[in-house]
């Protein structure tokens, strides 16, 4: 098993026909993942190395049954094309774009919450891969194989760095996710832990936090009270200022708020082991389920 | 975006908010023009983006043509807390009743745009909120429904606003929401709110926080400037279209992703060096952008040594390497460098940079062997070099 996409996904990309659309588009395709169409308004019924184009969602969804969308289309047309997937009735929606302004988020986010069972994850995600089954996203699934470490993150390249560690340790993963660096991110690393809780394959779970916000001590609460599973902290930006924002609109440690050392206390607090460096992440691994 | 106290003002004044009258000015000159349009008595204000200015000398009051022309001189080019004042704004003196607190900001955690407002304006609204939390009213708005009526008049109540200002000010909140979310806002701060003998409500203060993402449906305040809060490194990435921050250590960071670019400061500080930035060169870059990116981590006198941590994704790790070195062939860096690339094309780069043999590059085979690598050979940095 896995969580989010697997051998079952049916994947609709929005945005097909532009450069990265259709070379992300692909590559997932050549993984495994079933690519059934792709969404561009105004090049319906061409095709991009077979894949169908359609002008809506909508119409997607009536002829090839997705029951997943990623969306890869520019900031400023990023929250209408979500909405519109979720209006079509797609139960997952991976969105890849970077850069849609705050307001959007909260109002997609809000909308997607009270009216649908719509789950989100990202935006400004690296997507999810599920080793052996299905990618979706841009993450370099090669470097990643099967097994049973969830990985759960705010941030791509990072991700790689701890699970490329976890690979030269030995481990494979169930499902990697990466949620996103932004200020209102469509899943929460509560979201993603419960399902990986749930998800049998699942023997531990990484958790890769970074400062800004209080997504990882709201993380730190559900997991003293809802997971049995052994977790694996880690949190970049104990070296950051406050006040400067870095990289992700959502990194910023604004007075004592949002601070690593806050975040990694939370953490610890609950029993959750926190690596200072990513290797030291992979060395707790190891321990944990060697030991 | 931080705008400055009166870019803040002259966006609240657009969405119908009463401000002073004022002007900006850049010159001692130009600040007399200003005080003489305005009348005496004025005041003049130190144009950075910090608290506590008016306690620094930053804000002073002119009776006089004379004393405009001398708290002008005083305040431009005056250093506060770091930050260089480049500009005063010039605005006619209020009469101060009182001073109330108002603000909206983006609510992460509770997903949500939160409204606060207290009578208790003026001072350190922290202190407020640690000694006498009861004295900030405040509630959360519905982002699909938006500000509503009923809220206002909450506020005002659970406050302890006089009477006659309940009405006033319910609709001066209503318009600071619209500001918020028109102006795509992370933050409006008016501190202080105040209340006029004539019993009107003034914002004597603006601390406005725009969202950089949402510029492309605002570009007159994309055009805004702050030069005493642009570091010139950080003026010239952003040119370059790069992620820099400046910090104050002296090795030079570069990495791709802003998740992986944190935990390399990390890992560099707990090898017992200091970041001189923080540069996400992004995913996809192309060798021209790492060019562009050595020369401003170089622009950086301070610098002593640069790190370069690639994990390829999209990032390919050969067109890192081919970057390198033709940037190693622009600028002929006196300072090492060491070189990590794992991840897409990693051995295609690492031989790459093999090939080209550049003194002073150094290659590593993980994250931690490259931070402590770099620290020490930026510690045996020679000072001529420097």
């Amino acid at each position: 098993m896995s969580i989010l996409v697997g051998r079952d996904t049916r994947l609709c990309v929005s945005g097909i026909t532009g450069r990265e659309g259709t070379f992300h588009a692909l590559n997932n395709q050549r993984y495994g993942t079933n690519v059934v169409s792709g969404v561009t308004p105004g090049k319906g019924g061409q095709s991009v190395e077979g894949v169908p184009v359609f002008d809506t969602f909508h119409e997607a969804v009536a002829e090839t049954d997705a029951n997943t969308a990623m969306i890869f289309v520019p900031a400023r047309f990023a929250a209408d094309s979500i909405i519109e997937a979720a209006d079509a009735g797609v139960p997952t929606i991976v969105a890849i774009t970077e850069g849609i302004p705050a307001h959007d988020e909260l109002r997609v986010f809000t909308h997607l919450k009270r009216s649908t069972g719509v789950r989100l994850i990202g935006p400004n995600c690296p997507g999810v891969l599920s080793p052996g089954k299905a990618n979706v996203g841009i993450i370099p699934a090669d470097f990643f194989k099967e097994g049973n470490v969830g990985v759960v993150s705010r941030s791509g390249t990072l991700t790689y760095q701890i699970g490329n560690e976890l690979a030269q340790a030995g481990f494979g993963n169930s499902s990697i996710v990466g949620i996103g660096g932004d200020p209102v991110p469509g899943s929460s690393f509560i979201d993603v832990l419960e399902l990986f809780e749930a998800d049998a394959d699942t023997e531990l779970m990484v958790m890769s936090g970074e400062i800004g916000g209080s997504a990882e001590e709201e993380a730190a609460e559900f997991i003293a009270d809802n997971v049995s599973k052994p977790v694996v902290g880690y949190i970049a930006g104990f070296t950051a200022p406050p006040g400067k924002t870095m990289g992700h609109a959502g990194a910023i440690v604004s007075g004592s708020k949002g601070t690593a050392q806050a975040k990694a206390e939370a953490l610890e607090a609950v029993g959750v082991r926190v690596g200072r460096t990513p290797t030291e992440v992979s060395e707790i691994v190891v321990e944990i389920l060697e030991g | 975006m931080d705008l400055l106290e009166y870019q803040g003002k002259q966006l609240l004044a657009r969405h119908g908010i009463p401000v002073p009258a004022g002007r900006p000015a850049e010159s001692v000159d130009e600040a007399v023009t200003a005080a003489d349009a305005i009348g005496y008595p004025c005041v003049v204000k130190a144009q950075v983006q910090i608290g506590g200015r008016g306690k620094l000398g930053g804000i002073k009051v002119a009776a006089s043509r004379a004393e405009a022309q001398e708290h002008a001189g005083a305040i431009l080019g005056m250093d506060i807390r770091g930050l260089r004042v480049h500009e005063v704004w010039v605005e006619e003196a209020s009469e101060i009743e009182a001073e109330y607190y108002a603000s909206i900001v983006f609510d992460r955690s509770a997903r949500a745009p939160l409204i606060m407002l207290s009578t208790k304006g003026g001072m350190d609204i922290e202190q407020v909120a640690e000694e006498d939390p009861a004295a900030i009213a405040s509630l959360h708005v519905d982002p699909l429904l938006g500000y509503q009526q009923f809220q206002g008049r909450r506020l005002a109540f659970e406050a302890g606003v006089d009477g006659d200002l309940v009405r006033p000010l319910t609709g001066l909140l209503e318009k600071l929401y619209a500001a918020f979310v028109g102006e795509d806002a992370m933050l409006i701060e008016v501190n202080p709110l105040i209340v006029t003998p004539e019993r009107e409500l003034r914002a004597l203060d603006a601390k406005v926080t725009l969202d950089g993402d949402a510029m492309f449906r605002h570009p007159d305040n994309a055009a805004l400037r702050n030069p005493s809060a642009e570091d010139p490194q950080e003026q010239m990435a952003k040119e370059r279209g790069l992620t820099y921050v400046k910090l104050d250590g002296d090795i030079g960071i570069l990495g791709n992703g802003a998740g992986l670019v944190m935990s390399t400061l990390d890992v560099v500080a707990q090898a017992g060096g200091r970041p001189a930035n923080f540069l996400d060169a992004g995913g996809g870059s192309k060798a021209d952008a790492i060019v562009a990116a050595v020369e401003v981590i170089l622009s950086d006198e301070k610098v002593t040594g640069v790190l370069f941590n690639i994990f390829g994704g999209i990032t390919r790790c050969d067109e890192v390497a081919k970057g390198l070195i033709e940037a190693f062939g622009q600028v002929q860096p006196q300072v090492p460098f060491v070189v990590r690339l794992d991840g897409t094309n990693d051995e295609e780069g690492r031989r790459l940079l093999a090939e080209a043999a550049l003194s002073n590059l150094y290659v590593e085979a993980t994250m931690l062997g490259a931070a402590e690598r770099i620290v020490e050979l930026a510690a045996a940095t020679p000072s001529e070099a420097r």
